[in-house]
């Protein structure tokens, strides 16, 4: 038996009343001993997600410099002032409103991944949230979240033996009052709902409304006492936010930012010594069908000021963070169900659309822009939309290998096939493949383009596997060369197009290290 | 002086009420049936005669009894014991699963507690069987006549020891518990042996009345034995007026003996008021204050003692009346194991509970019953003579079925029905309810807050919070536009067989319901 594994068994059997030596088990709780021992790798560190509900636009939350004037023709309403985009890169820059992500990217602190996505996107806001959390495929419908499969395990048999000596704490935290259906296990629920870890219970822990009866009150009030006396993780959660005090001056005043208040929480769990592992936080509003830029009637916050909203909350939590002295342990992912269509609508917003960006951020993430910006095309349609250039199942696949240390086999069980992973970590081993092929431009080429009939892909890309797909405009996977071993040279291949209506698409390339998207127009 | 009767406006909440109240949970049927009705046609209705139920079967070949055939004739067979038992137990939660509109089965239950008789000690169901029979066809009935069944009960004999009181060697268990626990009740102890209402003397005088009896396994029946009856005079406490019971030496005069001794019991005042107090908790609140006390306590011990003991008068004066509709009457009792997990199986359709086989059905009503057993309250399997303490422990009373570790189980029963599956049995695959029945009670399920009102109206006997309601809404909605469920309810009534779409809506509703019937709201009727 591994010495963990032993570990871990025994500390399960504290839960039970098991007396040893006179005292019971749970009194060893957590000794520095036993921390000690257990200190594996990678253990203490933890995954904050924050979702953006309702789809973010990803188009103006970074903005394709390099294609201003195909970007500003596909959304003139809308369209962000190129000079006030806060440049990360020659051809890529932040909405104007988030000077503290980009700050933060010039300090070292992000790594944006382009175009994240999946084939086939689904439309429906639910449908693809359970698609994110789920880590499903387009067309294929799983119960379990993808977190979820991660902690049962990591943490086998939960929640029987749970919560014990090495893992006295709830194994992840979802700040509100649902738990995640990421979170889900095939047996159980594998985290915890708290709104404020000091009135867990939140949303039935209220006083009484006026017209209910004084004896009902009495007894309501009764229930609500047990409920939260048997709360087994109250306790801790209660006790790590009573350890540690939020030191960032920069979260804004309570209450005007739900996101800043959520990750506020987070921080001072963290710090507070929590042993769990994934926390998530929820950002709402992103469904901007109209009055994007102003705000008005069905979409009351601006786009702009939700950004906002969002780069001063990630940036107080990074400050916090650091000032706490725990921001080597954390990592943290935004996302969003699906980005929003390239052209803008002419309500003065946008529809629900497929790829988008997304953040990561902390100390222990690699800097910089991964993949190419979305291309625009010259003329474009209401249904066009940004294809994946990476699937989201790639960075969940590279968080659990670089960031959870997960083993790369049980991270294709987990993710239920190969996803690769991509190179989003310090410190791991992948080298930025993708950057220097993105930065050349020379990884894929596309000849004749337009095309008739046939078309030529050109590609090199690092030895391995190797995999190219046919997108349309609306970034639904039509065709695949399907996977081919590649030895690391030039190679091409060619695709019969002859059957394909006219109109944008795009070939993609998938390899070991990343991908790459072209736009091919089809033209007869 | 009848309390005064309830005049108020008569809709959705009182019918809730009343329903919630006589029955196992309120399904929306019988809710809008109770509104139909009326008050008065309702409680005529709960209180109708309705046929005895078929006796209990072997849902599994037991011993020398075929799979489907009854059982409680047939001879006692130890090694079949305790499955006779469990399908007692079945037989039980099939008529509360399957109630019609009655209060049939919370009665027998309530006279189950009242007389609270433990099959452990019995060790035959079909005694126990016989016994729930007596309780069942006289649940409206007279209670006096009831003291007196049971006085005669085979299972009552063995259980209080009844069959080993002799002249010789006098028990008194029966003598004591008859009026401690089943007739007038225990008063604070004034002097040594001076309980108010009686003494320790009454308790031997009464048993020497009692002497003489015992159960006769063969036809589950009570014998006399002349030679085992003590003959002499039993005379009473000056709490009983100094009552004199003369012996007799003759099965009818021993039955005589004991019509003397429930009569002298029953024509106490306090009789009546203790009766009438247990009823009082069963149906309405634990707490009688001093005004409770006076105007329905009293008021309606009258009635009792005025209509002879019959217990149809008091429970519809109870039931009718404008106390057991005050708003401070609503939502302060907590559900009991079987308000919860019938009430819940009742209202959300889980198809397997119901399976057209025997075997099957039996394994699926033993795991509803062990649930209800779980968190305290099996049945038939009393804790002690007292009965359930939920009903005799002051001063919690109610609130002792709410702990630390009854709520988790409260709480993950409705979990796994409406989210994480109930394992009914090795033989099935885990369980859920059905939550798109919730359709019928709906009247736009497109609109998420009409959704959760609509919820909240059937779920919770109580009004919640602003906030509450719309973190309800926020679970259905998960951060996105109220539009987006609009869309997702629409799109799969456009496709009802596509799972995907299917799976969108039934996830959140599944994500509300657990959370709802998690909520101390849910835990209250």
């Amino acid at each position: 038996m591994k010495r963990r594994t032993f570990l871990r068994n025994s500390a399960s059997a504290a839960a039970l009343p098991v007396l040893l030596n006179g005292l019971p088990v749970t009194a060893f709780g957590r000794s520095p001993l036993l921390d000690a021992l257990d200190a594996a790798p990678c253990e203490d560190r933890v995954l904050v997600l924050v979702q953006l509900n309702g789809g973010n636009d990803g188009l103006n939350t970074l903005i394709p410099l390099d294609q201003y004037a195909e970007y500003t023709s596909a959304r003139s309403n809308i369209a962000i002032e190129e000079a006030k985009v806060l440049k990360l890169t020659n051809e890529a820059g932040l909405h104007p409103q988030m000077t503290g992500l980009s700050q933060m990217y010039h300090n070292g602190l992000v790594r944006v991944v382009q175009a994240v996505g999946y084939p086939t996107p689904n439309y429906s806001h639910f449908r693809s949230t359970d698609i994110w959390l789920s880590a499903s495929d387009s067309e294929e419908v799983i119960s379990t979240g993808w977190m979820g499969r991660y902690l049962e395990h990591a943490y086998p048999g939960f929640p029987a033996g749970y919560p014990n000596a090495s893992m006295p704490d709830p194994l992840a935290i979802q700040v509100g009052s649902v738990i995640s259906p990421g979170l889900e296990g095939t047996t159980a629920n594998m985290g915890m709902a708290f709104t404020d870890p000091n009135s867990y219970f939140n949303i039935s822990n209220q006083n009484t409304p006026v017209g209910v009866g004084r004896r009902a009150g009495t007894e309501l009030r009764y229930i609500r006492d047990v409920g939260q006396q048997i709360e087994r993780f109250a306790t801790p959660v209660r006790n790590a936010a009573a350890r540690a005090k939020n030191k960032s001056t920069l979260y804004p005043a309570v209450r005007t930012n739900l996101v800043a208040d959520q990750l506020k929480i987070v921080a001072q769990l963290i710090a507070g010594g929590l042993k769990t592992r994934i926390y998530i936080v929820n950002h709402s509003g992103f469904d901007t069908h109209s009055y994007q830029t102003q705000g008005g009637p069905g979409n009351p916050i601006p786009h702009g000021t939700l950004l906002e909203q969002l780069s001063i909350a990630i940036n107080a939590f990074q400050d916090d963070l650091t000032l706490l002295g725990v921001d080597d342990r954390v990592v943290g992912m935004t996302f969003s169900e699906f980005g929003r269509r390239i052209k803008s609508n002419s309500s003065g917003g946008t529809d629900h659309g497929a790829a988008a960006p997304v953040f990561l951020f902390g100390s222990n993430v690699k800097n910089g822009v991964l993949g190419n910006n979305p291309t625009i095309p010259q003329s474009v349609t209401t249904e066009d939309n940004v294809p994946m250039q990476f699937d989201f199942r790639s960075v969940y696949a590279t968080l659990l290998r670089d960031w959870f240390c997960v083993d790369p086999s049980t991270v294709n069980t987990l993710l239920n096939r190969d996803f690769g992973k991509l190179d989003l970590i310090e410190g791991a081993s992948t080298t930025s493949v993708v950057d220097q092929l993105a930065d050349s431009g020379s990884a894929l080429f596309i000849a004749p383009n337009p095309a008739t009939s046939f078309v030529s892909v050109g590609f090199s890309a690092p030895q391995g596997r190797v995999s190219i797909g046919l997108f349309d405009a609306t970034g639904r996977q039509i065709a695949t060369a399907g996977e081919i071993m590649h030895d690391g040279t030039a190679s091409s291949m060619r695709l019969d197009v002859s059957a394909l209506p006219s109109g944008n698409y795009y070939v993609r390339l998938q390899h070991i290290a990343g991908a790459t998207v072209r736009p091919l127009i089809i033209q007869r | 002086m009848a309390i005064p009767v309830y005049a108020g406006p008569w809709g959705r909440a009182q019918a809730a009420h009343l329903v919630r109240r006589t029955m196992f949970g309120a399904t929306p049927a019988d809710i809008s049936n109770a509104i139909g009705k009326g008050l008065s046609g309702s409680v005529d209705a709960l209180m109708g005669a309705i046929p005895p139920p078929p006796e209990p079967i072997a849902y599994l070949k037991t011993g020398a009894v075929a799979e489907g055939q009854p059982w409680t004739e047939s001879t006692y067979e130890s090694g079949a014991e305790n499955v006779r038992l469990a399908f007692l137990q079945t037989w039980w939660i099939d008529l509360m699963l399957n109630q019609n509109f009655s209060i049939r089965e919370k009665m027998s239950l309530f006279w189950s507690n009242h007389f609270s008789t433990g099959s452990q000690q019995v060790k035959d169901a079909r005694y126990m069987y016989r016994q729930n029979t007596v309780l069942r066809d006289l649940a409206l009935g007279n209670v006096k006549d009831l003291v007196r069944e049971i006085t005669f009960d085979p299972a009552m004999l063995r259980y209080l020891s009844g069959n080993t009181n002799t002249k010789k060697s006098p028990n008194e268990n029966y003598g004591r518990e008859l009026q401690e626990l089943f007739s007038i009740g225990k008063g604070v102890e004034v002097a040594p042996g001076d309980y108010t209402y009686y003494t320790e003397d009454d308790v031997k005088a009464a048993a020497r009345v009692l002497t003489g009896w015992s159960d006769v396994q063969s036809s589950i029946s009570a014998k006399f034995t002349a030679g085992n009856h003590d003959v002499g005079t039993k005379t009473f406490s000056a709490r009983y007026g100094g009552r004199t019971i003369v012996g007799r030496n003759t099965e009818t005069g021993a039955r005589q003996e004991i019509d003397e001794l429930i009569t002298m019991i029953f024509d106490q005042a306090e009789t009546a008021r203790a009766i009438v107090r247990k009823l009082y908790r069963w149906f309405v609140d634990y707490v009688i204050t001093a005004e409770t006390e006076r105007d329905v306590i009293e008021p309606l011990a009258s009635t009792l003692t005025s209509n002879n003991f019959e217990i149809r008068p008091v429970l519809q004066e109870l039931l009718m009346s404008a106390h057991f509709f005050d708003n401070e009457r609503v939502g302060c009792a907590i559900k009991t194991p079987a308000d919860l997990v019938i009430g819940t199986v009742r209202l959300f359709h889980v198809p397997d509970i119901y399976p057209d086989d025997n075997k099957l059905m039996h394994w699926a009503y033993r795991t509803i019953r062990r649930t209800m057993g779980t968190m305290q309250m099996d049945l038939l399997t009393p804790p002690n003579v007292a009965g359930w303490p939920a009903y005799h422990q002051a001063p919690t009373y109610h609130e002792m079925w709410v702990n630390s570790d009854t709520l988790q189980k409260r709480v993950k029963f409705t979990n796994d029905l409406m989210k994480d599956g109930l394992q009914l049995d090795e033989a099935y695959e885990k369980s859920y309810a059905d939550v798109f029945v919730i359709k019928d009670w709906l009247r736009d399920p497109h609109d998420p807050a009409k959704l959760v009102d609509d919820l909240i109206d059937i779920l919770f006997p109580v009004a919640i919070l602003p906030e509450q309601r719309q973190s309800l809404i926020d679970i259905v909605l998960e951060g996105q536009p109220s539009t987006a469920w609009t869309t997702a309810w629409a799109q799969w009534e456009g496709a009802p067989d596509d799972e995907a779409l299917r799976t969108v809506v039934e996830s959140r509703l599944r994500n509300l319901l657990k959370f709802m019937l998690a909520m101390a709201e849910y835990q209250v009727c």
